[in-house]
């Protein structure tokens, strides 16, 4: 019955958590029911009608009224009178058992957590042993040998109770430990208790407080439990006990069972609500709620930005080269528009009115700094937007259909068949739990309709056409057990396994070492000519793009701000933004573009 | 793979020896004091020493547990002390009655929890916030407390089913069935709420990883990522939080038999606690252990499976 409490933050509350959660309405009404319940119980014997123990022959289950308000019980015992009285029993096994464990486990957690060593090794096991049998049997065997003690009972159940709190002030002390102010303690003399006390303890304070909450709830319920089954003390009312006479007479006084369980259900229920509130609060304390990755950072900008818009500054539009070897037009959208919603009904925008064009056979690079709605762009494009995120206007034409308005069955023909992507981080885009064969085979085998062992042959000669030395040992492999520089090739091998019309590739080389870099850009421009295929490039760096592509669209806060052939670009820049972003490839790199000093130092400054 | 499964069942067979180990020395400790509990306060000295020594208590600790620990390698766990029943025949005579309901509340609450979990974190919104709500009464209120209010709602009064009684499935499956539905329900209610919390919380994490994007980027359906990957990748941590909540069934078992009548290792355990009857409380133990080991080990066994990490490290 030790059930692991709900994980609980670590951290400490700023402001005071008990005037926070007066705000809180579940966290309020939880605790005005407990005070009540602790009252009641406290001033029992000022509110009692009866005494609790005395039985009358005549009163055996009276109904309620005749001078019982909630009626007599099957000794004839006055029910308020014993639920007044036995809530000081209950509630004081329940509080001796949160003592016991309160005691134990946190004294226990700072010890092992801060001092380690065999004290540390020790204790973890004997937590995991504590935890090993359920605690209701525990306290039957206990009870066959110590008799019908409910105070014993509780503190053997306080001891079993211990571990909540060992392993969460062990995990909250081993990651404090190492901070560099605790280090900074120890060096200036502090004695180690001190250091416990007032830069330890003070971070677990709040958690333990909630798990104390939680504890107490169960306790108050094992210890009814035990009662109910008829273990318990005879001589001393409990709710428990309460219970089980109710259940005994079920047939006879139906509402006897009634009262004991109201209150044990309701003591448990503000219990658990009182510590959620009191969890809420805490994380509520520790600052705004993250918004959606830097979308909402990219809003903020765009929105910023939309004054701007608003005057209608148009983006600076490059004409195509006379001798251009155009292909057909593969993608062209237009006046696209990404928002997400937000909690209070409103839409932050994070991509206002972007047009793009993309021919087949050529490589499009989309440029700009984080936050500017490339990658937002690219998502949309792929309808797989974060979770909030959707197209608030404008089109997405691809091979004469609108990609905005295809039903996600339809777009789901769309994706890996004939747009791919490439994403930025290569291990986190492998799923860790299957090996890269399956991974590869199982889009071709959706998207193909082909056999397993034809998706087998296939996935080989594409992780040897992307380079991999071996491609039998990886494709037996775990994501785990490959390179980084690897994983981006069986992405890459992956992207093109059904040879797409138009890869979207995603900062395909950021995170991978220099050296990788330079062969996977390679490999892209090698995959692209084979098959003929559109790309998007979304970078931020034009050292790429002057390597890779035909044309270029810079993006910032959310709209285009130059679009053209890439010579042109980085040839005549007109946009002071885009000049910015040569200007930091300038910087470093051999120049590529006819700048004067004169025109560098006007940008930047 | 064959050294995973090996350890796991080395170490499950050590926490076996050490939980009956530590349990027969606390049970047996009393020596005296138990056989003065037997047979009753007003007896004299005397009385007491010959119970001990009819009972082989007064025999050292250590000459007690040999010989039991020798008995038990071989099944032999010791007779009843009040009505001379073998141990052994006791308890395995009632686990199959509480196997049923804590394995059987164990499967519907996986089953339900993956259902819920999946629905509450496609979906968010209200229908999350009123699975949270749902769930935080459930984890909340005793099971027993659930069990009174089935039996008083669905036996007493509507009398859909029988409130006490057990008919073995070897007998009858419908009648098997009819009597376990109810307890079953009581007890996966709690597990039901906490398993759910877990898988929800790992879902939201799994659904927001890179490589659900990339997959669905090369054309697999939402639904086939979220029941294939993402399902299986949040699937550890749900199986590590219904490895404990296997365990609190388990006792959870014990009240909830009370309530419905049924024979399992509940009723035996509660009678031989009020007798004092400790072989068959060690009985009820060594089985609970057991039953716990085995658990854990196929837990373990399916983390392996779910988790390459584990199971190649």
């Amino acid at each position: 019955m030790i059930e692991t409490p709900l994980a609980v933050p670590a951290g400490a509350a700023k402001v005071s958590l008990f005037r926070r959660l007066l705000t809180h309405p579940t966290g309020v009404v939880s605790m005005v029911l407990l005070v009540l319940v602790a009252l009641a119980s406290v001033l029992a014997p000022l509110l009692a009608t009866h005494d609790p123990n005395t039985a009358s022959v005549q009163h055996v289950l009276a109904k309620a009224g005749s001078g019982h308000i909630l009626g007599a019980d099957s000794a004839g015992r006055d029910v308020l009178s014993r639920l007044l009285f036995a809530g000081q029993f209950s509630l004081a096994g329940a509080l001796l058992a949160l003592a016991v464990a309160l005691v134990l486990g946190v004294t226990a957690g700072l010890a092992a957590g801060y001092y380690g060593g065999w004290f540390d090794s020790a204790s973890s096991w004997l937590t995991g042993l504590l935890m090993a049998l359920p605690g209701m049997v525990v306290l039957l065997a206990a009870r066959a040998v110590v008799g019908p003690s409910m105070w014993l009972s509780m503190m053997i159940f306080g001891v079993l109770l211990s571990p909540a709190f060992f392993r969460l002030v062990y995990a909250s002390v081993t990651a404090v430990r190492n901070e560099l102010y605790v280090d900074a303690a120890r060096v200036s003399g502090l004695s180690d208790v001190r250091i416990i006390g007032r830069h330890i303890l003070t971070v677990v304070r709040a958690p333990v407080i909630i798990q104390s909450a939680m504890v107490l709830g169960i306790a108050i319920a094992i210890q009814a439990g035990l009662e109910f089954l008829g273990l318990g003390d005879r001589n001393i009312p409990t709710w428990g006990s309460m219970l089980n006479d109710g259940f005994i007479n079920i047939f006879k006084s139906p509402t006897l069972v009634l009262w004991p369980a109201l209150v044990i259900g309701l003591v448990c229920i503000a219990l658990t609500l009182l510590a959620n509130a009191m969890r809420d609060e805490l994380e509520r304390s520790r600052g705004p709620v993250k918004k959606s990755r830097k979308a909402a950072a990219a809003g903020a900008a765009a929105d910023a930005e939309g004054a701007a818009e608003k005057r209608g500054v148009a983006a600076v539009v490059h004409a195509d080269e006379p001798n251009e070897d155009a292909g057909e037009i593969l993608l062209e959208v237009t006046d696209l528009g990404v928002g997400y919603d937000q909690p209070d009904g409103s839409t932050t925008h994070v991509v206002n009115h972007v047009n793009l064009t993309v021919r087949r056979g050529e490589v499009h690079g989309l440029v700009g700094e984080s936050g500017s709605g490339k990658t937002q762009t690219a998502f949309s494009i792929l309808r797989l937007l974060p979770q909030g995120g959707r197209i608030t206007g404008g089109s997405i034409f691809f091979e004469g259909k609108d990609l905005a308005q295809l039903s996600e069955k339809e777009m789901t023909k769309v994706r890996g068949k004939r747009i791919a992507y490439i994403p930025q981080e290569p291990m986190s885009n492998l799923d860790s739990a299957f090996t890269i064969g399956s991974q590869l085979m199982e889009p071709m085998r959706v998207c193909l309709g082909i056999s397993k062992a034809e998706a087998r042959k296939r996935a080989l000669a594409l992780l040897a056409r992307v380079g991999i030395p071996n491609p039998e040992r990886t494709f037996d492999a775990y994501p785990h057990q490959i390179s980084g520089g690897m994983a981006q090739r069986v992405l890459i091998a992956g992207a093109v396994s059904c040879e797409p019309d138009l890869l979207i590739a995603d900062e395909p080389t950021t995170a991978l070492d220099v050296t990788v870099q330079a062969e996977v850009l390679n490999l892209l421009r090698e995959l692209q000519d084979e098959l003929n295929m559109g790309v998007i490039l979304v970078t931020h760096n034009f050292g790429v793009v002057a390597d890779l592509c035909d044309r270029v669209t810079v993006m910032q806060t959310g709209r285009v701000v130059e679009t053209g052939p890439v010579r042109s670009i980085f040839n005549h820049a007109q946009h002071p933004y885009t000049r910015q972003l040569l200007g930091a490839i300038l910087e470093d790199t051999a120049p590529r573009g006819h700048y004067t000093l004169k025109e560098l130092n006007g940008v930047t400054s | 793979m064959y050294r995973f499964v090996l350890r796991r069942l080395l170490s499950g067979v050590l926490l076996l020896f050490v939980i009956t180990t530590v349990a027969y020395l606390l049970l047996y400790a009393g020596g005296g004091d138990i056989a003065r509990r037997i047979v009753g306060p007003t007896a004299s000295d005397a009385q007491v020493a010959l119970k001990a020594s009819q009972l082989g208590l007064d025999r050292p600790l250590v000459v007690q547990y040999w010989d039991w620990l020798t008995g038990a390698l071989t099944g032999d766990l010791g007779r009843s002390w009040f009505n001379g029943q073998l141990v052994s025949a006791g308890v395995g005579s009632r686990l199959p009655v509480t196997l049923s309901l804590v394995l059987g509340a164990t499967i519907i609450a996986a089953v339900v929890s993956v259902v819920v979990a999946v629905w509450a974190a496609v979906r968010r919104g209200w229908v999350d916030r009123v699975v949270q709500f749902v769930g935080v009464l459930g984890f909340a209120i005793p099971g027993f407390l659930i069990a009174l209010g089935l039996v008083s709602l669905f036996a007493l009064n509507l009398k859909w089913f029988k409130a006490t009684g057990y008919v073995p499935i070897t007998t009858s499956f419908g009648g098997w069935a009819a009597t376990v539905t109810l307890p079953i329900i009581a007890l996966s209610i709690g597990c039901i709420a906490a398993v759910v919390q877990q898988i929800r919380g790992s879902l939201i994490d799994a659904l927001r990883q890179d490589y659900v994007r990339t997959l669905r980027a090369r054309g697999l359906s939402f639904n086939c990522v979220v029941y294939k990957h993402v399902l299986r990748n949040a699937g550890g941590p749900a199986l590590a939080v219904l490895a404990v909540q296997f365990i609190g069934l388990l006792g959870g078992a014990v009240i909830v038999e009370q309530i419905f009548a049924l024979p399992g290792l509940g009723q035996i355990t509660v009678a031989a606690t009020g007798q004092g009857d400790i072989p068959v409380v060690m009985g009820v133990v060594v089985a609970t252990a057991a039953i716990v080991v085995i658990v854990n080990l196929i837990i373990d066994l399916a983390q392996g499976w779910l988790n390459p990490k584990v199971r190649l490290s």
